[in-house]
C-alpha cells in the first residue's frame, strides 16, 4: 500500500510550498490521517485555516477537492446520492409498448445510468485521488450526522437497490466544525481530532509576509505584535488571521510604515467586528499597564 | 531538553514494551482526570505510535492528542499528563527503574547542563539575577530554559521524600525572582533605551515581556514536576497533579487560575447553549391538527382535506427573575449564572436581575445596552447597593425588601431564580415570601451552589424554603448549570 507522505517534515515542507504555514503537530496530524486511512475532524476558531488546510492539502498532493458544504436540513440526497427520478420515469414510458417485464424495468431503471451522484459517493467512486471536505459539519442535525458514519469508517456507501460500493481509493477526509455544538461521541471516535488555534506570533508574522505582497518586514513584525497584543484582551470576538491578513493589506495600501496608536485607533475597525470590542481594544492599547497575565 | 530527546531509539511496538506498558498507564491516567478515552480510540493510539518517531516530542504528542482527546477543553489537562509521563522522564522508559537511581542521575545530568550553561558550579543570586534578565530581554529560549533550571536549584529548597506538593516549590521559587520587580527593570530599560517610544509601543513591548515572563513561569513548573517525578515516580506525581476538568470545577472552592479556565470556559459554552435552544425552538415537535385551517385549505381540493394543516407550537418564553446572593463564597456561583442567563437573553421575554447580601438591589441596568456582559457582571460586584446592616447574608430581610419593592411585578409567566447557599446567619427565614412568590408566579427554582450533604447544615436552611419552591437544584459547576439552562428554557 502507497502512501502519500515519506515523514512529517515533508507534509510540512509541502504544505508551505503551498504557502500553508504550520507547526509540525499539525503536519504530524495530516502525516497520521495517511497512514491509519483516518479523517480528520479540524476544530478551532473561525478563520484561522480550517477549511484552507483541506484545499491546501488537495493542492499540494494533486488531488481533487470535493466539497460538502453542511447544513441544517442536509440530507441523503443532497449529500449521498439520489435516484434520477425524471428519468426514470421516462425509461418506463419509452418501454411502456414494448413486451418488457417488471423485473427487467425495476433492474434496468435501478441501475448505475440513473443514479446521480452526490459528493460523498462521488468521493467514494473517484478513480483520480480525492480530498473530501466536509465543512462545518457541525451544521447538520445529530440523526444526519449518522449518516456520514459509514462513509467515514469503513469507505464505503450501501445502497438498498445496488448493494455496497466500497471506494476505490481511500480519500484525505477532512470535517471543520466551528463548534457550535458538541458533535456526537460515534463521529469523533472515528476521526482523529485536531485543534488549530491562533498561530504564534512568529508563525504570523511569517503568514503575514506570505501573503500579503510587498509589506515591509517590519511591519509585518508589528502587525503580528499588536494583533497578539489584541487577542490577549478578553473580547467578543478576537481577531481571525483572515483579519489580521485584511488589516495588513490595509496598512499597505493606505502606505503606512510604522504603526502608532492613532493609526491603530483608526484602522482597528477591520481587525474587530463588535464595537464594545473595538472600545476595550483603544483603551487597552493606550494604558502602558498591561493587563493580568 | 536537547539531552534527552537525541539520544532516545524510536521503538518498535510489541507486546511487553516498555512503550505500550507506559501508554498503558498513560491513557489510564487520562480517564482518571476524566477524558473519556474509549477503547477504539486506544487502539488508535498504539497505532499511531507506530508511525512517528518518539524522539520528535511534538509530533508524538499531537499523534496521541489526536487520536485520544477529541475536546479542546481536555487539551490542558492532557498536556500535563503527558508532561508528567513523557517530557519529564530521564533517559530511559522504565517505570519500575529504582527512584533513587533515576533521581541520582536526573540530578547528575541538571548539573552537567548548568555548568555548560553558566561556566561555574553555583551561581550567585546577583549573577543569576543578571542572567535571567538577560535571558528576558533579548527572549534567549535556551538561556530561559537554563535560568529557570538554575533557579529551581537554588530557591525551591527541594528535599526528596518531602510530602508538599509543587505548588509549593514553585511560590518558594517565585518569590525569591521578584518578576514584577524584574519587568519594571525590563520596561524602565526598554524606555531609556529608545528615545522616541510612545505608550503604545511601550505596551507591546510590555505584553512581550510578560509573555515571556509567562514562559518562564512555565519552564520553573516543569522543571520543579521533572524533579517531583524522578523523586516520587510517575504514578504519584500524574495523582498529585490530577485537576478536574474545566466543566466539574467547584464554583464555591476554585483557585485563581481556575476561575480563569472557567471563564474562558464559559463563552463556547453559552454559545454552544444558545445554538441549542435555537434550534430546539424551530426542530420543536409537531403540534396538534389545525382543524380550521385544514378545512380552508380543502376548499381548494373541492372540499376534501389533502393536505392536513397543523399548528406550530410557539413554545412559552419565559420571563426571568434572577434574584442572587452575591456575598463572599457565593459571589463566584452568582457570576456565572448572570453570565450564563444574559447570554441566552434572547430565549427569554424578558430577564431581571436583583443581588442582595443582607440588602437589595436591582442591576437590571447594568445589562440593558451593553453587549459586554463581563462588564456588566463586573459592575454589579462593585456599584450594587446590596448591604444594608453589616454585610452578613439575611435572606429574609432581602426577601422581604423583594417582596416590597418588586412582588407586583411578579406575574404568572414569570419564572423565579434564587440562587444562594441559603446560609442565613441565624436570622429570621421569612419563608412565607417564597410561598407567596410561588403562588403568583409560574414557577420558582433555587439554586444551591453547595454540595447537597451541606445543606440544612450549621445555618443553612434550604429545608426552609425548599417546600414552597418547585425544585431546588445542586449546582457547584458548568456541567449543572448547563444543565439547568437548558431544562429552564
Amino acid at each position: 500500500m502507497s502512501h502519500r507522505f515519506a515523514d512529517v517534515a515533508a507534509v510540512q515542507q509541502d504544505l508551505s510550498k503551498v504557502e500553508y504555514l504550520c507547526d509540525s503537530g499539525l503536519a504530524g496530524v495530516v502525516y497520521l490521517a495517511d497512514r491509519l486511512d483516518k479523517p480528520v475532524l479540524v476544530e478551532g476558531p473561525a478563520g484561522t485555516g480550517k477549511t484552507q488546510l483541506a484545499k491546501s492539502v488537495a493542492e499540494m498532493t494533486g488531488s481533487r477537492l470535493i466539497r460538502l458544504q453542511c447544513y441544517e436540513g442536509l440530507d441523503e440526497a443532497k449529500a449521498l446520492y439520489e435516484w434520477n427520478y425524471k428519468k426514470q420515469l421516462l425509461r418506463i414510458q419509452t418501454e411502456r409498448d414494448a413486451d418488457v417485464g417488471w423485473d427487467e424495468v425495476s433492474d434496468d431503471i435501478f441501475s448505475d445510468e440513473f443514479l446521480l451522484t452526490r459528493p460523498l459517493l462521488e468521493a467514494i467512486r473517484a478513480v483520480d485521488p480525492i480530498v473530501l471536505l466536509i465543512d462545518e459539519v457541525d451544521r447538520v442535525e445529530v440523526e444526519t450526522e449518522a449518516l456520514l458514519l459509514e462513509i467515514l469508517s469503513e469507505y464505503q456507501v450501501s445502497i438498498p437497490e445496488l448493494g455496497t460500493m466500497e471506494a476505490l481509493q481511500v480519500p484525505l477526509v477532512f470535517l471543520t466544525s466551528n463548534n457550535t455544538r458538541e458533535l456526537s461521541e460515534a463521529l469523533k471516535r472515528r476521526c482523529l481530532y485536531l485543534h488549530i488555534d491562533y498561530p504564534t506570533m512568529e508563525r504570523e508574522k511569517e503568514i503575514v509576509l506570505a501573503k500579503v505582497p510587498d509589506i515591509a518586514e517590519n511591519l509585518a513584525d508589528q502587525v503580528a505584535r499588536v494583533v497578539r497584543s489584541i487577542r490577549r484582551l478578553e473580547l467578543k470576538k478576537p481577531p481571525s488571521v483572515s483579519e489580521t491578513l485584511d488589516w495588513a493589506r490595509t496598512l499597505v495600501l493606505l502606505g503606512v510604515q510604522h504603526i502608532d496608536a492613532d493609526v491603530a485607533a483608526e484602522t482597528v475597525n477591520i481587525l474587530l467586528k463588535y464595537q464594545s470590542d473595538i472600545a476595550k481594544a483603544n483603551k487597552e492599547l493606550a494604558t502602558v499597564e498591561g493587563i493580568e497575565p | 531538553m536537547t539531552a534527552y530527546e537525541t539520544d532516545l531509539p524510536t521503538l518498535p511496538v510489541e507486546a511487553g514494551d516498555p512503550l505500550l506498558d507506559l501508554l498503558n498507564g498513560f491513557i489510564a491516567e487520562l480517564r482518571a482526570v476524566g477524558i473519556p478515552a474509549s477503547l477504539t480510540e486506544n487502539l488508535d493510539a498504539m497505532e499511531a505510535v507506530k508511525h512517528v518517531p518518539i524522539t520528535d516530542r511534538e509530533t508524538f504528542k499531537y499523534a496521541l492528542a489526536a487520536t485520544l482527546v477529541k475536546n479542546q477543553a481536555h487539551w490542558k489537562a492532557f498536556e500535563t499528563v503527558f508532561e508528567v509521563y513523557f517530557s519529564l522522564r530521564g533517559a530511559q522508559y522504565e517505570i519500575a527503574a529504582d527512584d533513587l537511581e533515576e533521581a541520582d542521575e536526573a540530578d547528575g545530568e541538571i548539573r552537567a547542563e548548568g555548568d555548560r550553561g553558566s561556566g561555574g558550579d553555583m551561581l550567585s543570586p546577583e549573577e543569576l539575577a543578571e542572567m535571567l534578565y538577560r535571558a528576558l530581554m533579548r527572549g534567549d529560549s535556551e538561556m530561559l530554559r537554563a535560568a529557570a533550571r538554575e533557579a529551581v536549584r537554588r530557591y525551591a529548597g527541594m528535599e526528596p521524600g518531602r510530602p508538599v506538593g509543587g505548588t509549593y516549590y514553585l511560590y518558594r521559587t517565585l518569590r525569591n525572582l521578584d518578576l514584577e520587580g524584574v519587568l519594571e527593570r525590563l520596561m524602565d530599560a526598554e524606555q531609556h533605551t529608545d528615545g522616541d517610544v510612545d505608550d503604545f509601543d511601550l505596551r507591546l513591548r510590555r505584553d512581550e515581556f510578560e509573555l515571556r515572563i509567562a514562559e518562564l513561569k512555565r519552564q520553573i513548573e516543569a522543571e520543579i514536576r521533572r524533579r517531583l517525578v524522578a523523586d516520587r515516580g510517575v504514578e504519584a506525581m500524574a495523582k498529585t497533579l490530577r485537576k478536574p476538568l474545566p466543566s466539574d470545577i467547584d464554583f464555591m472552592h476554585a483557585s485563581r487560575e481556575e476561575m480563569a479556565s472557567l471563564r474562558k470556559a464559559i463563552y463556547p459554552l453559552t454559545r454552544k447553549l444558545a445554538a441549542r435552544l435555537v434550534r430546539k425552538r424551530r426542530h420543536g415537535r409537531a403540534g396538534p391538527l389545525d382543524f380550521r385551517s385544514t378545512v380552508r385549505h380543502s376548499l381548494s381540493y373541492g372540499g376534501v382535506p389533502v393536505e392536513p394543516k397543523f399548528r406550530h407550537p410557539r413554545p412559552h418564553k419565559p420571563d426571568i427573575m434572577v434574584v442572587a446572593d452575591v456575598s463572599g463564597s457565593v459571589a463566584a456561583f452568582a457570576r456565572f449564572t448572570l453570565h450564563l442567563v444574559y447570554a441566552i437573553s434572547s430565549q427569554f421575554s424578558k430577564v431581571r436581575s436583583f443581588v442582595f447580601i443582607d440588602g437589595l438591589d436591582e442591576v437590571t441596568s447594568f445589562f440593558e445596552g451593553t453587549d459586554d456582559i463581563a462588564e456588566a457582571v463586573h459592575r454589579v460586584n462593585t456599584e450594587a447597593d446590596v448591604v444594608w446592616v453589616d454585610g452578613h447574608s439575611d435572606y429574609g430581610h432581602a426577601l422581604g425588601v423583594f417582596w416590597d419593592n418588586y412582588a407586583d411585578d411578579v406575574g404568572p409567566r414569570t419564572t423565579v431564580l434564587i440562587l444562594g447557599d441559603a446560609r442565613n446567619n441565624y436570622h429570621a427565614p421569612e419563608s412565607w415570601i417564597i410561598k407567596a412568590l410561588q403562588q403568583k408566579a409560574r414557577h420558582v427554582f433555587w439554586l444551591n451552589p453547595e454540595p447537597r450533604s451541606y445543606w440544612d447544615t450549621g445555618d443553612s436552611i434550604v429545608g426552609e424554603y425548599a417546600p414552597h419552591c418547585d425544585g431546588v437544584f445542586e449546582v457547584r459547576n458548568l456541567r449543572q448549570l448547563e444543565a439547568f439552562v437548558d431544562r429552564l428554557a
